[in-house]
């Protein structure tokens, strides 16, 4: 167990060297979260009819999108990568730890760090000038702190899954580019789940993406009365450990067939 | 000129015949490239599923203008991949080489890479474009295709002058700033929705500071026939694209001042 807290607060030592490169992706994500607010706002001008969600949830909720940002599984342990394509993986082998737990707490801290750095500041800026609102009540925001954990193991067995598929794939390039697009549509981050058709919502809400994002920013809005956390908490846990079986399989699998690439 | 025309050519299919070495390889990123610029639009149809109009654009106006965007984005990020890739010969002093042949830096720039699996967007557009146009059911005058195609040509300008900048500022940085990617794809993301939804100064920051809004929306509504609430006249919506194609001479005058005053990291 002490090994892992290692790597974890290594990771995260390291990533809080880039300081530059936290304020410029704030930046960023300031004006992208703008662009997105505009055009939601453009979209319930248009028109009169009451929907599932009000603007200033959506707009919430849109900020709350962008301060999290970086908690998503949408890009992939590139040193990992170069790892695998060179052969170091081999060093990762003989290490005296459990390879999967490694490899987890290394999405930990890589999912964790740089949404620790940038979070409190975009948050800060999104109420002072952006039009954010508070959570709903006491308890909407004790549900929402609760959820974001799970929506963080969550996330980590995500990643760790895909970096897995590395072994496979051996360039990543395909993933990269995939990742990203179906993590962002099917967890509710470019439009929020409640917005999607009926029949959408049925299929988003057993998958287990909207964990990441749906679940903890609604319970902020209290949009879900904080009274249903255990059941999505649930929710959460079952994909996280199912994910984490399937991720500890396809590396034991992986492991099997790979060649140590170089000499 | 046409020299060099001739030899960007030449660039153009060394590169071409690299990539098709890797036949699978180029299939498999680009059909990849395709599904993840294409959830993009499911964005926009989910919106319209629940809105159904957007301050008087109906799906199929807005599916239009994306497909265009699109259309003029891909081509510019296959295009110029070698300004992309400037920063790193920069850091490494590989730039020196360029400057000592007999022929400018941005064409040379500019051959070293045509990304064809940016085709996956571009195909991606191109359809979402087609389909709109067919539902829509646009009568094409011979005006509207030229305006269409020049407004595609003013976009490509557009995205690969914010490429030169961007690739510009590293002759002083060394290191080649993220900031103009945000305007990029930033850019991108906003002018695939009707400029007359933003803010006033998000629209002025779009026609008067990096005039996207110039070869999207303002043609869209000359080929559209729709009218404009900024009140645009006629004329500028045909004469906007030309606007793009200023933007690039600009970019490629300061990147002709940024080389004057590049200094080598190389030892």
């Amino acid at each position: 167990m002490t090994s892992y807290w290692a790597v974890v607060s290594a990771r995260f030592r390291e990533l809080l060297q880039y300081r530059a490169a936290a304020v410029a992706g704030m930046g960023t994500q300031l004006f992208w979260g703008l662009i997105r607010v505009m055009i939601f706002e453009a979209f319930y001008r248009s028109s009169v009819a009451r929907h599932p969600m009000e603007i200033d949830e959506v707009t919430t909720y849109v900020w709350l999108g962008q301060a999290f940002l970086a908690l998503l599984p949408w890009n992939l342990d590139l040193s990992l990568r170069n790892q695998i394509r060179t052969g170091g993986v081999g060093y990762e082998l003989i290490r005296p730890v459990d390879l999967y737990a490694y490899w987890f707490s290394r999405s930990l801290a890589w999912r964790t760090a740089p949404t620790l750095l940038r979070a409190p500041l975009l948050i800060v800026f999104a109420f002072i000038i952006m039009g954010m609102h508070t959570p709903a009540s006491w308890g909407s925001a004790g549900a929402f702190i609760i959820a974001m954990a799970g929506a963080v193991l969550l996330s980590a067995a995500l990643s760790t899954l895909f970096n897995i598929t590395i072994l496979w794939t051996l360039s990543a390039d395909g993933m990269l580019g995939l990742a990203p697009a179906v993590v962002t549509t099917l967890s509710g981050m470019i439009v929020p789940i409640p917005l999607y058709p009926d029949w959408a919502q049925t299929i988003l809400n057993f998958l287990p993406f909207r964990g990441l994002v749906d679940v903890p920013f609604r319970l902020y809005l209290g949009h879900i009365p904080p009274g249903e956390l255990p059941m999505l908490l649930a929710h959460q846990l079952v994909w996280t450990i199912a994910i984490v079986i399937v991720g500890r399989w396809a590396l034991s699998r992986g492991l099997r067939r790979v060649i140590i690439q170089g000499g | 000129m046409l020299n060099a025309v001739r030899l960007y050519m030449r660039y153009l299919e060394i590169s071409v015949r690299g990539q098709m070495q890797y036949r699978a390889s180029f299939v498999m990123l680009s059909i990849g490239h395709l599904l993840a610029t294409g959830v993009e639009f499911v964005a926009i149809l989910v919106l319209f599923a629940r809105f159904d109009n957007l301050q008087g654009w109906t799906l199929h106006e807005v599916a239009f203008l994306y497909g265009m965007v699109n259309v003029s984005f891909s081509i510019a990020d296959a295009a110029a991949r070698g300004f992309d890739l400037f920063g790193n010969m920069v850091k490494s002093g590989e730039f020196d080489r360029l400057l000592t042949r007999p022929r400018s830096t941005a064409l040379q720039l500019a051959g070293q890479e045509l990304t064809l699996r940016r085709v996956g967007r571009f195909a991606q557009g191109f359809a979402v474009m087609a389909w709109a146009s067919f539902a829509m059911d646009v009568s094409w005058s011979a005006t509207d295709v030229a305006l269409l195609i020049g407004t595609v040509a003013g976009g490509v300008c557009i995205f690969i002058g914010l490429v030169v900048l961007q690739a510009t500022l590293a002759f002083w940085t060394t290191e080649t700033l993220e900031i103009m990617n945000t305007v990029t794809y930033g850019g991108v993301e906003t002018t695939q929705y009707p400029l007359a939804i933003y803010r006033p100064w998000f629209q002025r920051l779009f026609t008067f500071g990096v005039p996207l809004g110039c070869v999207s929306y303002f043609p869209a509504l000359a080929i559209l026939g729709k009218p404009d609430p900024l009140g645009s006249p006629l004329w500028f919506q045909y004469a906007a694209p030309l606007i793009g194609v200023m933007f690039l001479l600009v970019a490629l005058r300061a990147w002709r001042f940024g080389e004057r005053h590049y200094l080598s990291t190389g030892s």
